[in-house]
């Protein structure tokens, strides 16, 4: 692989919020993208939210001067992701689902594809064995909005080839990210460290100890935090942040990643966070 | 009659100023009235995220297209900025019935 953009072609698996986030941080970045889901409904609204999310990069400034947008193509066949140079996973964060994308997948395109799953915590190497080829297979967790955030964490897995190693590199230095590796686990480095804070800042909320405001404010004005744990809560998405706690509670048995009666109340209410409007804090109210 | 007096009236700094400035007030709850001068980026009123909704506001309110190098985040920083905004791209006839 290489670092020129035309070298690329990125099939991205999953119209949701990082599938059309990783498509946009592509496409502004020069690469094009196949963007695969199962529901014609959902890539209609992927469509219209790429486009927004564009202007939005550029808006702020995240895109690369000089290079021109590439184009989008979208589909409900995983037939169309076979001609890509790299499979991104980016599906609902449940075990059995993205090992059975990544399992058809990996036998659709070439051998020395690469394959990336962007899994918040499912540990790389569950998902591998899945695969036809578990060396090409490795964890990029992106941040939410990717095309903002340029960090990335990558997670090597036990069996991930270091010929995937150095596709993985040239992909993110082509899309302007900088990526750190660390080792196969539940939750990784990120997650194993951010969940249960925020299960437990929801936890002090149930429990009346304070308010969501004053919860974030304190992580914000005394920690530090530029986003405080609901606030950015509700920008992973609330139904997908019980999905990952129920991934490390089973996974490490550790209590304080049992979700709390507040996110699930929220989750069984629709309140998801900011793609639904309202989850810890209402978003057609503020400015924010 | 009230709405035909404002579409008749031509479009301004100083109407779209204060027009901008109830908007970004309304939206951001502050009990003080947003200047118009007033960086609402730089004060930590908005979030990046707002951003967004003001390029939507404006293009919907004035029937104008924020396209190419117009669209970037100094051109929404304050009310001001914003008001020579609309009144570029109207004048340039990026209006559609302008």
């Amino acid at each position: 692989m290489s670092t020129d953009p035309r070298d690329h072609r990125l099939a991205v698996v999953g119209g949701g919020v990082m599938g059309t986030n990783i498509a946009v941080l592509a496409i502004g970045h020069g690469v094009p993208v196949v963007l695969v889901d199962v529901s014609e409904e959902v890539l209609a609204r992927a469509e219209e939210t790429i486009a927004f999310k564009l202007r939005h990069a550029q808006l702020l400034g995240k895109l690369p001067a000089g290079r021109t947008a590439a184009k989008l193509v979208t589909s409900v066949s995983l037939v169309d992701a076979a001609d890509a140079t790299t499979v991104i996973e980016a599906v609902t964060e449940i075990p059995e689902t993205k090992a059975k994308v990544l399992g058809e997948v990996s036998r659709l395109v070439r051998p020395g594809t690469l394959l990336i799953s962007n899994t918040s915590c499912i540990p790389i190497d569950e998902m591998a064995s899945a695969t036809a080829r578990p060396e090409e297979l490795v964890g990029v967790h992106f941040m939410n909005p990717a095309y903002m955030i340029s960090m990335v964490e990558v997670i090597r897995g036990p069996r991930t080839g270091d010929a995937t190693m150095t596709a993985v590199t040239d992909l993110l230095e082509t899309l302007g990210r900088n990526g750190l590796v660390v080792n196969d686990a539940p939750g990784f480095v990120i997650n194993q460290v951010l969940h249960p804070l925020i299960n437990s800042a929801a936890r002090l909320v149930q429990d009346g100890v304070a308010p969501v405001e004053v919860v974030d404010g304190l992580l914000e004005g005394c920690l530090g935090h530029a986003t405080g744990p609901l606030r950015t809560a509700d920008l992973i998405g609330l139904d997908n942040l019980v999905d990952s706690l129920n991934v490390l509670y089973e996974r490490t048995g550790d209590a304080s990643c049992r979700p709390c009666d507040l996110l699930l109340d929220l989750v069984r209410a629709g309140k998801f966070g900011r793609k639904t409007g309202e989850g810890f804090y209402d978003y057609e109210k503020v400015a924010s | 009659m009230t709405d035909q007096t404002v579409e008749a009236s031509p479009l301004t700094a100083e109407a779209i100023e204060s027009a901008l400035t109830a908007y970004l007030t309304e939206k951001t709850r502050t009990t003080t009235e947003i200047k118009p001068d007033e960086d609402v980026f730089a004060s930590g009123l908005v979030t990046s995220m707002f951003a967004m909704q003001l390029v939507v506001h404006l293009e919907s309110t004035y029937d104008i297209a924020i396209i190419g190098p117009e669209l970037k985040l100094d051109n929404f920083r304050t009310a001001r900025v914003m008001a020579a905004l609309v009144l570029r791209l109207s004048a340039d006839g990026t209006a559609a019935d302008a």
